[in-house]
């Protein structure tokens, strides 16, 4: 066990200094989502958006829930890169023919992009406070919404990971990625309450994931617990069914690859 | 070299999909000797060497490391073994030490002998001025020498190479190898891949010929090269008449180091097994018969030779393909 914290944790803290040698990369990482999505969409919308339709006072706020599951999105979905150019590269081969247990490479990435994705999250938020809105459920629904983020974000990672070690080149991984991306924000209540959508997006939407994580995060910004729990609740059960599937996915993807 | 056995395969075959990698290939590495696996590209020897590594399944027979099943005991062989990738597998983003702290983590080592055992790796590979610099500016034989380092970390029983002078300059090969003949000298078991004749011919204590996934040929690269019929000598006599040339065959026959002799338009062509004695051995036999030498000429097979009896084509003719 012990010897197992050792690889993960040296395994990790490699994820951590490639990042910090990649300043532009890590800027661009923390800053994109907020700046793009945050500031212009929630800005430049603001006077176009029935604030009847979106049940908030304004349109950043109403934003901010669907920022956050974005961000998770976008890191989930780009979780496996690094580890796809292990495997092109032969990093991956060397690191697994180490004593290592199989699953510590797994690990160190799950804890590597759920950190990335957690700090995202309340870099979001914070800049959400400065532009007026906060949390009307407090610390704890700040805690609850990482809980929320952390948990799509499982699932999505084990995805991208899975892709990487299936595909026969990166070109195909990136392909794929850009056709999920946008699709799943659009196809989602992220920028548009589900009730406002046409029929057939709705129902799309409505078989999407994140559409429940948006639905159950959003009230905790606006509402209060009373409105909040309910979705909550919702949502687990939505992430519970969806983390199995993709790390049963994701498992077996691996094991094809490495053994 | 001793004569316990560090490495034996038997009957290994890798089967993907349709394409058959490697077929009933068995050898046996000896403890404490260069064992080369030659032959181009494609040809098996890197699969043969992922599956010793424990990175490849076989779909067919066993491989054991000093006694241990590399599929069953997969966990002990890594234990065993040091690996030097090709040299793209270095994560340009990292110093050479932090390489060298992070596989010290997957080998489990303590911190303080982790520092000690990486200081003088350092020094053995002539590093420790650039170790603290990110491996993006190494050139290509810094990063090979870093390799080694990482494949020496572990301070393993047997070290596996996979094509460790590919792209060198010839200063860099000569150090990799001179590096590599040391760490025999200690006793270290080396395995590794080359389709350089050069680099086989010289560093290799044996060599396993390998084309379409097959063993062509396998042994010490003199004994290979002997077995074509020995060194070749040509002899262009002054006076080649039949009766000349009968007379010193005969002289020649009884001669201890002559294997073959075949008469020629301009003389003889002689195969001799220990060139040092046989040609002084040649030269005094046609004196004392009394012919006239115009000319002599000596050649020793090449490994290239050898690659050409057995595989029916020269291993110099392959394209040179970008490494995969």
């Amino acid at each position: 066990m012990n010897e197992q914290i050792q690889e993960v944790l040296a395994l990790t803290n490699r994820w951590v200094k490639r990042l910090s040698r990649e300043k532009f990369s890590m800027l661009f990482t923390l800053i994109q989502p907020m700046l793009f999505w945050l500031i212009f969409f929630g800005n430049l919308f603001q006077r176009a958006t029935d604030v009847q339709v979106v049940q908030a006072p304004n349109y950043m706020s109403f934003l901010a829930a669907g920022v956050v599951v974005m961000t998770v999105l976008n890191n989930g979905l780009a979780g496996g890169v690094d580890l796809l150019f292990d495997k092109e590269n032969g990093f991956l081969e060397r690191l697994m023919a180490t004593p290592i247990r199989r699953s510590s490479v797994i690990l160190s990435r799950f804890l590597f992009v759920m950190a990335i994705t957690a700090m995202q999250i309340l870099v979001i938020l914070g800049v959400a406070f400065l532009f007026g809105v906060s949390a009307e459920t407090g610390i704890l629904g700040i805690a609850l919404i990482l809980v929320l983020g952390m948990l799509f974000g499982i699932g999505l990672t084990a995805i991208s990971m899975a892709m990487a070690f299936s595909v026969k080149s990166h070109g195909d991984f990136f392909s794929v990625l850009g056709f999920l991306s946008l699709p799943m924000i659009f196809l989602s209540s992220a920028l548009v309450p589900l009730a406002a959508m046409p029929g057939w997006m709705k129902t799309l939407a409505f078989f999407n994931p994140m559409t429940w994580v948006i639905d159950a995060i959003r009230p905790l910004i606006l509402s209060g617990w009373s409105e909040a729990l309910p979705q909550v609740a919702i949502a687990l059960g939505v992430l519970a069914v969806f983390d199995a599937l993709c790390l049963y996915g994701g498992a077996r993807a691996f094991k094809r690859s490495v053994g | 070299m001793s004569d316990a056995v560090a490495i034996e395969v038997k009957g290994l075959g890798k089967t993907y999909d349709t394409v058959t990698a490697v077929k009933n290939l068995s050898l046996s590495v000896m403890q404490g000797e260069i064992f080369g696996l030659l032959g181009p590209n494609g040809a098996g020897k890197s699969t043969t060497l992922r599956i010793l590594i424990t990175t490849l399944t076989p779909t067919s027979g066993t491989a054991t490391i000093f006694g241990h099943d590399v599929v069953k005991e997969a966990d002990t062989i890594r234990r065993l073994i040091g690996y030097v990738p090709q040299e793209r597998a270095i994560d340009r983003f990292l110093t050479g030490r932090e390489h060298l702290l992070l596989l010290a983590d997957l080998y489990h080592l303590p911190k303080h002998e982790a520092l000690t055992r990486i200081a003088s790796l350092l020094k053995l590979v002539d590093l420790e001025e650039h170790a603290d610099r990110v491996a993006k500016g190494y050139s290509g034989g810094m990063k090979r020498k870093l390799d080694i380092a990482c494949g020496l970390l572990p301070n393993p029983k047997v070290l596996f190479l996979d094509e460790p002078t590919l792209g060198l300059d010839v200063q860099s090969r000569l150090n990799i190898w001179q590096y590599l003949r040391q760490l025999r000298e200690q006793g270290m078991t080396i395995v590794m891949t080359t389709n350089y004749l050069d680099e086989a011919d010289q560093l290799c204590d044996r060599i396993a010929i390998i084309d379409r996934g097959e063993i062509r040929a396998i042994g010490s690269p003199r004994d290979l090269k002997a077995s074509l019929g020995g060194d070749g000598v040509w002899l262009t006599l002054g006076d080649p008449s039949p009766q000349l040339v009968e007379s010193l065959s005969t002289a020649l026959k009884a001669l201890p180091f002559v294997r073959a002799i075949r008469p020629t338009p301009q003389g003889l062509d002689i195969r001799v097994d220990a060139p040092e004695k046989a040609l002084p051995a040649i030269l005094e036999a046609t004196n004392r018969v009394g012919c006239r030498l115009d000319g002599i000429e000596y050649h020793r097979p090449r490994l290239d030779d050898v690659f050409v009896a057995h595989t029916g084509r020269s291993l110099k003719d392959q394209p040179p393909e970008p490494t995969t």
